[in-house]
């Protein structure tokens, strides 16, 4: 098995805030995140695929097919996007780099047919970021 | 393998890296001057030497769905920076921190003992720690169960 792995850039805004917590629940929990107006992050996505390279091309999938899937499903619904107000995927979920990778993974998953989605890497920031994968394929918990 | 959809459950990491800067020097007493200089090379000199780590840390656990997080970052930076950055931020490995007295402080390490530092975080469950030394240098711990492949034994090791 190969892992490719296939990074974009995109850059969008957001606001942590759950209404049926008090103000001064939201301001406690989320401290700055939860500033009215929101605020915006430069993301970094990152998505590798797993699979095995075809003895014709050599290829574990077409790049430019998943760089048309990631314009498709990513680029063309959050960059430059309010994502709360903007992203119904998101809808009634706090924008959080968890939920955000989560939902990455569920529109990537099914477009993806070349090659099994092995992990979803979003970089909120350099120093953070989360990782979405089927259990047992990747983190610590082994390959397959 | 096939294009085949995999139903496992989705597992959701969060990651964080923190930044330290800290001297060491790799020596051993269980090795004479020769061996040292030998076997740990620059990084045997007399004065030591410092390095600007790169602490990731990854911790899982199901998502809050009234915060949208596995765990609050304020708590996971409090804790990290008490339990490890105020413990080896500008300080000398070697003499500053009671572990690295009779134990070679290389990244390897400090992985395993950073490792038991975390692992009580108790809003989410520690998954690893890496460490970069370098940028080109990286080494990463998830406790005793990581090892994919036995780990031979210095006995086993002599046979080969």
């Amino acid at each position: 098995m190969v892992l490719i792995t296939r990074r974009i850039d995109f850059s969008a805004s957001h606001v942590y805030h759950n209404p049926q917590l008090s103000a001064e629940e939201n301001r406690r929990i989320f401290g700055k995140c939860n500033n009215p107006h929101g605020h915006g992050h430069n993301y970094t996505l990152e998505v590798t695929v797993a699979g095995e390279p075809d003895p014709v091309t050599g290829m574990v999938l077409d790049l430019k097919e998943l760089k048309e899937i990631l314009a498709r499903e990513v680029m063309q619904r959050m960059d430059h996007r309010h994502l709360n107000h903007e992203v119904p995927e998101l809808a009634g979920q706090i924008p959080t780099c968890e939920n955000i990778a989560r939902v990455i993974w569920n529109l990537l998953e099914p477009k993806i047919k070349q090659g099994l989605l092995h992990r979803v890497r979003l970089y909120e920031s350099p120093d953070l970021f989360a990782d979405c994968f089927r259990n047992g394929t990747a983190g610590s918990r082994g390959n397959t | 393998m096939g294009a085949k959809a995999n139903s496992a459950e989705l597992i959701i990491e969060l990651g964080r890296r923190y930044h330290f800067s800290a001297s060491h020097r790799l020596h051993t007493a269980h090795l004479s001057e020769e061996e040292n200089s030998r076997v740990f090379g620059k990084c045997n000199n007399p004065f030591g030497h410092g390095h600007n780590y790169v602490l990731e840390v990854s911790v899982s656990g199901p998502v809050d769905p009234a915060t949208g997080m596995i765990a609050n970052l304020a708590d996971l930076d409090g804790f990290v920076e008490q339990a490890v950055l105020q413990v080896f931020d500008h300080k000398s490995l070697n003499e500053d921190v009671a572990v690295f007295l009779d134990k070679v402080p290389t990244t390897e390490n400090l992985c395993i003992d950073i490792y038991e530092r975390l692992k009580n975080f108790s809003h989410a469950k520690l998954e690893r720690v890496r460490i970069e030394e370098t940028r080109n240098n990286s080494f990463e711990y998830a406790g005793q169960q990581f090892a994919r492949v036995p780990v031979a034994s210095s006995a086993e090791k002599e046979q080969r």
